[in-house]
Order: C-alpha cells, then sequence, then structure tokens
C-alpha cells in the first residue's frame, strides 16, 4: 500500500514541478514584456519618428536608426531570400535524394545555429577589411548571411508539404520540372514560402552582433550605403550602457518598437502556417 | 503545310522549355552550393584573420589567462572558461526547466491550452538577444544582486566544496547572472525540440504502459525518454550551441573580466563578449587578430556541438521515417 502511495506522490511532485517549470517560463517572457511596456512606452512620442539620435544630453528621437534598420533588413532580405528560396528548391526537388544534399542540409544546419558574432566576423573580414571602412552595405550583407539557411530551411520544409500527385499531374501534361516549380509547386507554398520570408525578417531585424563591426552607427541622416549607418540594435547597444537618462530612456523605446516588430512577424507567420497546415505543427 | 508549322513551333517551344530548365536547374543548383561555400568562406576568412595572432602565441594562445592590449600578450583561457562555465550554469538550470516544460505540454497540458503556451514559449524564442542583455542589465541582475546573490554568500558560501563558488561581494552582474539569462534564452530552443521527440512517441506503447499501471511520471520516465533519448539530447546539444555562441545577452551582464575566479559571482567573460566589446577598441594587428582568433576558436567549439546535435536528430528523423 505504501509503495502505491509513494509512487502517486512521485508522480504527483514531478507533475507539479513540471507545471511549476512551466510557469516558470512563461513568467519569464512576461516578465521582459512587462520591463518592455513599462520602460518603453513612456518614452513613445512623436519625436522619436520624427527626430534623429540626440547627442548626450538632450532629446532626440531614432528616425535614422528605424531607417537604417528597415534599409539594410531589406536589403539583407532582398539579397539573402532569393538564393535561399533556390537552394531549398534544390534540396526540395532537383537533389531531394542526392548525396550532395545531406551535406548542404547538414552544413545549413550548422549554419542556421551558428552564432552571429561570426558571421559578423566573417564579413568585417571579406567586406570592411578590403573596402577599408564601416558600411551600411557590409551590415546588409551580414544580414543577408543570416537569412539564407533560415530561408532554405523553410523553403524545403514547405515545398515538402506539396502533394505528390499535383506534381505528378504537371509532369503527366508533358511540363518540364521547372515549369512544375515555379507554375505548380511555387504557387501552391505561397503561404509556407511567405512565412519563411517573415521569419528571416524577424530573426535578421534583431541581431546586433553582426552589426557591432561591419556598420557600427551614427548619430546622422544618411542614405549612403557606403558610410556608417544609424540602426536600432546598435543604437540600443550603446545607449542602454551609456550614463545618460535620455539616452537610456531612448534604447528602451527603441527595445520596444523592435520587440513589438519581431513577435507581430512571429505571429503573424505561426498564423500562416497554421493556415497551410491545419494538423501540423508550426516549425 | 499547317502540320508542319504546328511541328516548328513545337520544336520552338520545346528548345525554349529545355534551355528554361537549364537555367533553373543550374540557378538551384548554385545556390544549395553557395551554402556549402559560405560555411567554408566563414573558415577560411577567419583562420586568415587569425593567422597573426595565432603565428605569434601558437598553442599559449590557448593556456595562457593573459590578456593585456598594452603589452600585446593575449591569451584565451580566460574567455574559454567563461564561455564553458555560463553555458554549464545554463544548461544546469535550462534542461530539467525545459524538460517540464515539454512534459507540461505534451502530457498535462488541456488540448484548448496547448497551443497558446506553445507558442508562448516559443515568442521567447524569437525575442531578440539584445533585448534579454538590457532586462538581465537592468532588472535581473539589480534582483539577483538584491535577493538571490546575498542569500547564496550567506547560506551556501559557508559549505565546504560549494561555497567557494558563492564567495565575493554581490555585484549583480557576473558568471552566474549571464549563466541564468543564457538560461532563459536556450529554454524555448531545448523544450521545443523536446516537446517535438516526446510527440513522436508512438500512443500504443505509452497506452500499453498505463494500462499495466503506470502513473503519468512512470510512462514519461521509463516509457517515453528512453525511446526519445537520442532526441533529447539532440535538443540540449542545440540549446548548447546556443549558449556557447551567444553574444549580446552575455556582454551586458557578464562583467568584462579577463581573468578567472573562483567565484560564480565574480565578473568574468566570454569568447563572444570579448569580441563583441574591444573589436571596435581594437587597435593594433595582433590586438584585432586575437580577437579573430578567439572567433576561431568559438566557430571550432560551436561547430563541434552544434553538429553533434544536428547529427543526433538527423538520426532521429531517419528512424522515423523508416518506423513509418
Amino acid at each position: 500500500m505504501s509503495r502505491a502511495l509513494s509512487r502517486k506522490l512521485t508522480n504527483f511532485g514531478a507533475l507539479t514541478l513540471s507545471s511549476l517549470a512551466t510557469l516558470v517560463g512563461l513568467a519569464c517572457l512576461g516578465a521582459i514584456l512587462w520591463t518592455l511596456l513599462k520602460n518603453g512606452v513612456s518614452g513613445l512620442s512623436v519625436q522619436v519618428f520624427t527626430q534623429m539620435t540626440p547627442p548626450p544630453g538632450s532629446a532626440g528621437g531614432l528616425l535614422n536608426a528605424i531607417y537604417g534598420s528597415v534599409l539594410m533588413t531589406a536589403i539583407g532580405i532582398v539579397i539573402g531570400t532569393p538564393i535561399g528560396v533556390l537552394a531549398g528548391t534544390y534540396l526540395a526537388e532537383y537533389g531531394r535524394h542526392a548525396r550532395l544534399s545531406d551535406v548542404i542540409r547538414f552544413v545549413n544546419d550548422v549554419l542556421l545555429s551558428a552564432p552571429s558574432i561570426i558571421v559578423g566576423l566573417f564579413v568585417y573580414e571579406i567586406v570592411v577589411v578590403r573596402m577599408g571602412h564601416f558600411s551600411a552595405i557590409a551590415g546588409a550583407f551580414a544580414l543577408a548571411v543570416i537569412a539564407i539557411p533560415v530561408t532554405v530551411r523553410t523553403t524545403e520544409d514547405m515545398l515538402s508539404l506539396v502533394p505528390q500527385g499535383m506534381k505528378d499531374a504537371s509532369t503527366a501534361l508533358g511540363a518540364y520540372p521547372w515549369r512544375t516549380i515555379t507554375s505548380v509547386i511555387y504557387p501552391a507554398a505561397r503561404s509556407g514560402i511567405v512565412t519563411g520570408l517573415l521569419l528571416a525578417v524577424a530573426r535578421v531585424s534583431g541581431e546586433t552582433a553582426p552589426l557591432l563591426f561591419t556598420v557600427v552607427s551614427n548619430q546622422f541622416w544618411t542614405t549612403d550605403l557606403n558610410a556608417e549607418m544609424a540602426n536600432l540594435p546598435v543604437v540600443i547597444y550603446t545607449y542602454a550602457q551609456s550614463p545618460y537618462k535620455e539616452w537610456q530612456q531612448l534604447a528602451w523605446t527603441g527595445a520596444l518598437l523592435i520587440t513589438v516588430a519581431i513577435l507581430l512577424l512571429s505571429i503573424a507567420a505561426r498564423v500562416l502556417v497554421s493556415a497551410l497546415q491545419p494538423s501540423g505543427r508550426g516549425r | 503545310m499547317q502540320q508542319l508549322s504546328v511541328a516548328v513551333i513545337d520544336a520552338r517551344h520545346a528548345s525554349k522549355q529545355r534551355l528554361g530548365e537549364q537555367l533553373f536547374k543550374s540557378a538551384t543548383l548554385l545556390a544549395a552550393v553557395l551554402v556549402l561555400l559560405l560555411l567554408g568562406g566563414v573558415a577560411v576568412a577567419l583562420l586568415s584573420g587569425a593567422w597573426p595572432a595565432l603565428a605569434q602565441f601558437k598553442l599559449g594562445f590557448l593556456t595562457r589567462e593573459v590578456w593585456n592590449p598594452v603589452t600585446e600578450k593575449f591569451g584565451a583561457l580566460a574567455a574559454i572558461y567563461g564561455t564553458l562555465v555560463t553555458s554549464l550554469v545554463a544548461m544546469l538550470v535550462a534542461i530539467p526547466v525545459s524538460f517540464g516544460i515539454a512534459i507540461f505540454l505534451t502530457e498535462l497540458c488541456p488540448a484548448w491550452l496547448k497551443r497558446p503556451v506553445g507558442i508562448a514559449v516559443e515568442l521567447l524564442a524569437a525575442v531578440p538577444s539584445i533585448i534579454y542583455g538590457i532586462w538581465g542589465l537592468f532588472v535581473f541582475a539589480p534582483l539577483l544582486q538584491r535577493h538571490l546573490q546575498p542569500w547564496l554568500i550567506e547560506h551556501v558560501g559557508s559549505l565546504p566544496l560549494v561555497g567557494g563558488l558563492f564567495r565575493g561581494p554581490p555585484f549583480g552582474i557576473g558568471v552566474l547572472t549571464a549563466g541564468l539569462v543564457l538560461a532563459i534564452m536556450v529554454l524555448p530552443f531545448i523544450s521545443s525540440v523536446m516537446r517535438d521527440v516526446f510527440e513522436t512517441v508512438p500512443d500504443v506503447l505509452k497506452e500499453s504502459a498505463y494500462g499495466l499501471g503506470a502513473t503519468t511520471w512512470e510512462v514519461i520516465w521509463k516509457v517515453v525518454l528512453p525511446h526519445a533519448r537520442v532526441g533529447v539530447v539532440g535538443g540540449v546539444m542545440l540549446g548548447l550551441g546556443r549558449a556557447l555562441g551567444e553574444t549580446m545577452a552575455v556582454t551586458f551582464v557578464i562583467g568584462n573580466a579577463h581573468r578567472i575566479s573562483g567565484s560564480l559571482l565574480a565578473p568574468g567573460t566570454t569568447i563572444s563578449a570579448s569580441i563583441a566589446n574591444e573589436f571596435n577598441e581594437a587597435t593594433g594587428d595582433l590586438y584585432n587578430s586575437s580577437l579573430i582568433a578567439l572567433g576561431v576558436l568559438l566557430f571550432l567549439i560551436t561547430f563541434t556541438v552544434i553538429a553533434a546535435a544536428r547529427f543526433m536528430l538527423l538520426r532521429l528523423e531517419r528512424r522515423a521515417l523508416s518506423s513509418v
């Protein structure tokens, strides 16, 4: 009898602990979001979106940093996703069973989880050192390198979900594989590919480490891609570590903006995935 | 006549299609090979940047603790130590908690709650690491300084063996804080992999154990876990890879001191934090090159861990496919 009781107690204890663990995880997310809201919202004003990052001790906004972030993310995505989608297409269609594909899949997975600061050093070595100075284009290139493995992975996953019957039907009509892929498979997997794109944007737009020694940052409005350019992550990094109240406030506001944007993107991606495969789980 | 022109058009159409096929196929192959080249390029670029430092310090780079930009003597030992210890702390905390979350999500959670909780935990993974950094610096570290650290110093610091880990003043920032922030960061990665592999365990297995009168915990510990072992280890390694390479969150809360202290409460540094902190201020080629050499080390360490993790998860996927 006591054995049954101790088994029940162990069971109860373990399950309570696991519920507690979940609560801890949720509490962490809650605490982070709460801090961001509390500290970030108070600094939200029109100024944030209309003025440049200020010198120490005076008021200002984040306009140039927001612009820089959006621009570099956009360029990074425009360079990175076509490569990612094409490579994903190779893995899912042409080279599905090829030896090479196994190697590429493996390498891609490694790149997917590789530390982003390594990418920063890589781009520093091959772009910044060659050009002789920091530039927005180097930053965009670093972001592209980070976006590629994300898109390769989602593209391959999403293309594999397209029913074989659709591909066979197209082939039976005499279409070459590339016609099948571009006219049948891509449209069928469209929302999946868009999801991959959203995830890549979400992943890339918060990256700080690869930008630290590729773009650095500045205080001015600039549209010159060949020079340093302000961007949200690096501005948050420098301002949060500064002793100035105004700067710290701007760092919190910037952090709030970036997090809200990324969470919205991630949620949108998830909604799209579940629309695509109602029974499956999102990745 | 008419038949002929149809044939001509057909032939033109076909050759256009063939050309398109060749172009498209080569484009996809090229992009795929580019992914390979990317990894190779990273390795080559880092090694060439690190060469001056590696040639100067040789193996001593790995074994020396000194990091002095003025005399240009650089050793990576303190950074390696910090990287390993923060990751170890992170794993000690994150593994049990992730295990708990995975159990909750697969066995306990009512169906309607499954999606929201799963998504919430995964959103933790989407929060950029710099946010963890400033949260750690302004909220978490002061909290630890006021509550957890004084308690640890008073109650655990006087114990034999483990006591030495918790001595010294409560700085707030330091190795322990960095480890805990890392734990929160890797939580979603480990728990979502664990959840996924737990769900691959066939229901028949679990049901037969329940049928024999096993409790939920016994089913998890004796049926689910052994069956999902490889995947669980893979997920843990994946989280470890994240923790080892994480930069921004650690840089804010580690304190950036190039020395090895016995106490977890003391400030330290990690490989990635050193690079992030010092790279732009690194005047002198040897200093710059030493930081890139740190990057090479980080690359090697994380590459090994991630490769092992992926290899394990891949094996699991193959097994799942072959059993279908």
